[in-house]
């Protein structure tokens, strides 16, 4: 193998936490995004622009203020504190959690799209066929929003791999907890091994190049079964 | 008892309902006006998906809508037929039709009756965008029936439909109204719709209940404003009695006599309904003798109203056991003394089996 340990215990990490970050955000990104797609709230422009935030951000931003949250004065330490579960901040948890936030916009909106594709009438159809609205949510929506949700992954477990700037605020550098591939790399290039930063570049390069292939070979002639 | 009580008030920008309505619980009633008449409205709120401010609504003496009670869509036990077919498009024909009938309690009408009601047996495995407009809407209209419903309620079924799609559905909602014992408000602005389907009318404009009725009494009401159409008309409920093969002519009785008109094809025997225009009825004193017109029956005067033209008077005249409207000139009506109780002659000169 052309990886050394440190790289693949690294892609192995990365993999761990874009998987969990883009399972956690497709339950919790649902019920936000459909509320933001059916809601007539004055409260769904604050909203959507707060969950869009982390698009316009400057990744440090976000970290540094996740940091405060998370430290032993912010509300999200005195939480974990109360709990028992120790501080966030330098954890794989901690990470987790940063990425969720930093991910969302990735889930929601083009999960948000997607039930505003669908429109209000295959509601009322359904509720018409006897369906509860749950019902209706697995029956109807989830069947027309698929694309929508495959999209959504894909772009969240990008969008998560490709994370530096929250993971060094929050994580640091902790070989086999919070040092992911992309920091793997800033190492191997602090460190002047170019070589071994060129194969995980290489590496990260022809994933990203894939992902985006998936999501664009899928858009023309879907309609074909 | 078979009634359904609906009182709506709603309050929308540029739009409101205000109506208080008494519907038979059987037959097609066609909720009829143009748009923006609040007809739509009417039927959403039935159905629960639209919610007015105050509504009293209750069917068959179960409350759907009052001031603490509104009983879901889902829990209320009507079928939908929407203007577009509006099926699902991830399911097969068959899954859309099995979709609510899965859900619903009522198991009265089978899949296979629906199926052979409109005709679509050969669709069953077809995806939804595999199938032609007419098709569509036959679909969506056995997916409502399949839920067994205790009331149907039709949003201008046939309006995004061409003429010849109309003509291909047409006869199955008339075979509906003969086989089921379903009763069906059908929303329509369609004359031809309502002359051919409807038992009961309501008129509604302006989101006010004009008149409410049978259908043959409310079109010959002479003291409304509108018609179904351009022209008054009534429309007769009638039975093919004997067919002409050599003058191509069709005898049809109703209860008020008999009038010949065009054969259509139609056997002896058949429930027709007959179309006759309010101008193509002339009256007289005294049977017609020679004259080309062929119909010509007994009658007595019930009222006399304005028509659309200052010189034109609407006249309606009882035949046996219905109203007929002759439009003559109102010099007519002085000429030959006609007023109410009057027995007069009516003269028909063109009457149509309504297609």
């Amino acid at each position: 193998m052309f990886l050394d340990e440190g790289d693949i215990q690294a892609i192995w990490l990365t993999v761990r936490l874009a998987g969990l970050v883009t399972a956690i955000l497709l339950v919790l990104g649902t019920p936000i995004a459909w509320w933001l797609a059916r809601s007539r709230s004055r409260w769904k422009g604050p909203i959507g622009a707060v969950v869009a935030l982390p698009l316009v951000l400057p990744p440090s931003v976000l970290g540094f203020y996740l940091l405060l949250a998370m430290g032993p004065n912010g509300p999200l330490g005195k939480l974990t504190a109360c709990l028992g579960m120790g501080a966030l901040p330098f954890t794989f948890w901690g990470l987790v959690l940063a990425s969720v936030f930093y991910s969302l916009p990735f889930m929601v909106q083009p999960l948000q799209n997607a039930f505003e594709a669908i429109g209000d009438r295959p509601l009322e159809v359904a509720a018409t066929l006897r369906a509860s609205r749950l019902d209706t949510f697995f029956s109807v929506v989830l069947p027309l929003s698929l694309p929508g949700y495959l999209t959504a992954s894909i772009l969240t477990f990008a969008h998560t791999v490709g994370e530096f700037g929250v993971v060094l605020m929050i994580g640091g550098n902790i070989p086999g907890v919070t040092r992911v591939a992309s920091v793997q790399i800033y190492d191997h290039v602090e460190a002047l091994e170019y070589g071994e930063a060129h194969r995980l570049a290489a590496v990260m390069l022809v994933f990203s190049f894939l992902v985006l292939l998936a999501l664009y070979a899928r858009r023309p002639g879907k309609q074909k079964d | 008892m078979d009634m359904i009580n609906a009182r709506f008030k709603v309050d929308w920008p540029g739009f409101t309902l205000d109506l208080d309505l008494q519907l038979p619980g059987r037959g097609v009633t066609a909720i009829f006006g143009h748009s923006g008449s609040g007809k739509t409205t009417l039927l959403r709120c039935i159905a629960g998906l639209e919610r007015a401010r105050e509504g009293l609504l209750s069917f068959n003496g179960d409350i759907w809508q009052d001031a603490r009670t509104f009983r879901p869509v889902h829990k209320r036990p009507l079928g939908y037929v929407f203007q577009e077919a509006s099926l699902f498009p991830h399911l097969s024909v068959l899954d859309n039709l099995r979709y609510g009938q899965k859900r619903s309690a009522e198991k009265i009408v089978s899949l296979d009756q629906v199926v052979e009601l409109l005709g679509i047996g050969h669709l069953l495995d077809r995806r939804p965008d595999r199938l032609s407009g007419g098709e569509r809407q036959r679909v969506g209209i056995a997916r409502a029936l399949a839920v067994s419903p205790r009331l149907l309620l039709m949003d201008e079924p046939l309006a995004a439909l061409d003429l010849a799609r109309k003509r291909e559905i047409l006869p199955y909602l008339e075979r509906l109204h003969d086989e089921l014992d379903i009763p069906v408000l059908y929303v329509t602005h369609a004359p031809d719709e309502v002359a051919r389907l409807a038992d009961h009318l309501v008129m509604l404009d302006g989101g006010l209940v004009v008149a409410a009725g049978p259908l043959a009494e409310m079109l010959a009401r002479i003291d409304l404003p509108l018609g179904l159409g351009e022209e008054r008309e009534v429309v007769l409920d009638a039975v093919i009695g004997q067919r002409d093969p050599d003058w191509h002519l069709a005898r049809m009785d109703f209860a008020g006599g008999s009038l010949w008109a065009r054969d259509r094809d139609i056997p002896v025997g058949r429930h027709v309904r007959v179309r006759v225009p309010a101008s193509g009825v002339s009256l007289a004193l005294q049977p017609a003798g020679q004259s080309s017109i062929i119909n010509s029956l007994p009658g007595q005067v019930e009222a006399i109203g304005d028509a659309e033209h200052p010189g034109l008077s609407l006249v309606k005249v009882r035949v046996g056991d219905v109203s007929i409207l002759s439009r003559v000139t109102r010099r007519s009506v002085a000429g030959l003394q006609i007023e109410p109780g009057k027995a007069v002659w009516v003269q028909i000169k063109s009457a149509a089996v309504v297609e």
